[in-house]
């Protein structure tokens, strides 16, 4: 039998974690982009209110491509702080990391110098964040 | 790049000495079928078969993930280092999935003597996903003592799991359905243990009694299915539960469980052939298929003997396309 037709296709769906912070109950938008990633064919990993050395801890287990934390109510700049922390810690720098949520502009600039590289705020659309993330994953593929 | 291909090397020295970030790769590996599966198996070969596997099945909603989380604590306390694989469904439509069991297993962050990870069913039936029973073995390579395996949300026919765990526990819940429910075949037969969750509700007796009825009216067996009561969130009956566990562990004899690695190999074996058969037989081109289809179809042939004349076909690798 020819190996082409025999072996099972290598399939590599992209996974991606949503988080959001323990002390911000706004979950309605991450739930929102939960269910659009999911239609784009995304596996999803989706959980309750993490700290920022969970989400590391979930992101490691879960071996996603793509953490992306949602944050309304502040604090965006210790959370990503840590966040990148805790991923430098595991070396784990390669996986992409897009904010959303509510997060003021003027801090825009200071959360990309640190790495995130994305952000998603109102008025933008999953199908946006889909197309980030399919295009930073595939230069990756082929860096 | 992250997908990169690590070797051999790489997972001999640290997915066997359990380290976090070497398991969860493994995993991704034999997963995706990636160019790394091949060095992981090569890995764990010989070093599986020592981790009690337990299963838990049952309705949706009836509690299997909040009683997954207890009764992660309660192996913890009982120094058991855990290993947990949550199945969700992946959409038929997208491929895509919301894994969402993480949610009712917060309890453990920090903790590294336990490992969560959820897999997408993709495309698999049977309350699984094709990966599960290696990624089991990777778990049990990796040192887990206890590896809970969690399916979909299953309906009376996701019997798999029975292949792949030493003890299943189905998950039982007041209210959602009757002793009709109850009877029919299926998922109470392949039950070690069954479990009424959430009894704190409504007709949780009532339950009981109905799924102890079913029961004793089954075929008598070696080891007596138990009716355990629970509530997940709130840690009543998991440390009973527990208990049940192990006696039921303790009377499956050493050879019993080497015969259920075999049987499971065999299991695995068989559904990797069918898949590169249904491959082979169904892809463009596949005149003799075809034919044979037609004849099928006009009446000339019985279905069987068209089968029976396909898996000919494919024993001699003729009648193809693409022959050599």
């Amino acid at each position: 039998m020819n190996t082409e037709t025999t072996t099972g296709e290598s399939e590599q769906p992209i996974r991606v974690l949503l988080a959001k912070p323990t002390h911000d109950v706004h979950d309605r938008g991450v739930r929102l982009v939960a269910r659009r990633f999911r239609d784009y064919g995304f596996e999803v990993v989706f959980t309750n209110f993490l700290l920022a050395h969970e989400i590391v801890d979930t992101a490691i287990e879960e071996d996603v491509d793509v953490i992306g934390v949602s944050i309304s109510a502040g604090g965006q700049i210790p959370i990503f702080e840590d966040l990148f922390a805790g991923l430098k810690e595991h070396d784990l720098e390669d996986i992409t990391v897009i904010g959303g949520g509510v997060i003021p502009y003027d801090d825009e600039e200071t959360l990309k110098a640190m790495g995130v590289k994305a952000i998603f705020g109102p008025g933008t659309s999953a199908e946006e964040a889909r197309d980030m993330i399919e295009r930073e994953l595939n230069n990756e593929a082929e860096a | 790049m992250r997908k990169r291909t690590r070797g051999a090397d790489y997972y001999r020295q640290h997915l066997l000495a359990g380290e976090r970030v070497a398991l969860a790769r493994a995993i991704t590996a034999v997963e995706n079928d990636s160019a790394d599966a091949r060095a992981v198996f090569k890995v764990i070969n010989g070093q599986v078969g020592r981790a009690h596997v337990i299963g838990f099945t049952g309705a949706p909603g009836a509690g299997k993930s909040s009683l997954v989380n207890s009764f992660t604590h309660e192996m913890r306390k009982r120094n058991n280092s855990v290993g947990v694989i949550a199945v969700d469904p992946s959409s038929p439509f997208t491929g895509g999935a919301i894994l969402g069991d993480r949610i009712r297993m917060s309890d453990h962050g920090g903790d590294d003597g336990v490992f969560v990870r959820s897999l997408a069913s993709r495309g698999h039936l049977g309350g699984l996903s094709r990966a599960t029973a290696r990624v089991v073995d990777i778990m049990d390579a990796a040192g887990k003592d206890v590896i809970i395996v969690e399916t979909v949300g299953t309906g009376q026919s996701e019997v798999e799991i029975m292949e792949i765990a030493q003890t299943v526990v189905v998950v039982c819940a007041p209210g959602l359905g009757d002793e009709i429910q109850a009877v029919k075949a299926g998922i109470l037969e392949i039950a070690n243990i069954l479990v009424v969750n959430k009894f704190d509700l409504p007709h949780a007796e009532r339950t009981a009694r109905h799924l102890k009825d079913a029961v004793e009216l089954g075929p008598q067996r070696d080891w007596p299915v138990p009716i355990m009561n629970t509530i997940a969130t709130d840690g009543e009956g998991i440390a009973e539960l527990a208990d049940m566990m192990d006696r039921h562990y303790q009377s499956i004899d050493q050879s019993e469980r080497e015969n259920a690695a075999v049987r499971r190999m065999r299991k695995l074996v068989a559904t990797a052939a069918a898949r590169q058969l249904n491959a082979w037989l169904d892809r463009p081109g596949a005149d003799a298929l075809d034919a044979l289809c037609e004849a099928v179809l006009r009446g000339e042939m019985e279905m069987e003997e068209a089968g029976a004349k396909a898996l000919d076909l494919a024993a001699n690798r003729s009648g193809g396309a693409d022959r050599p």
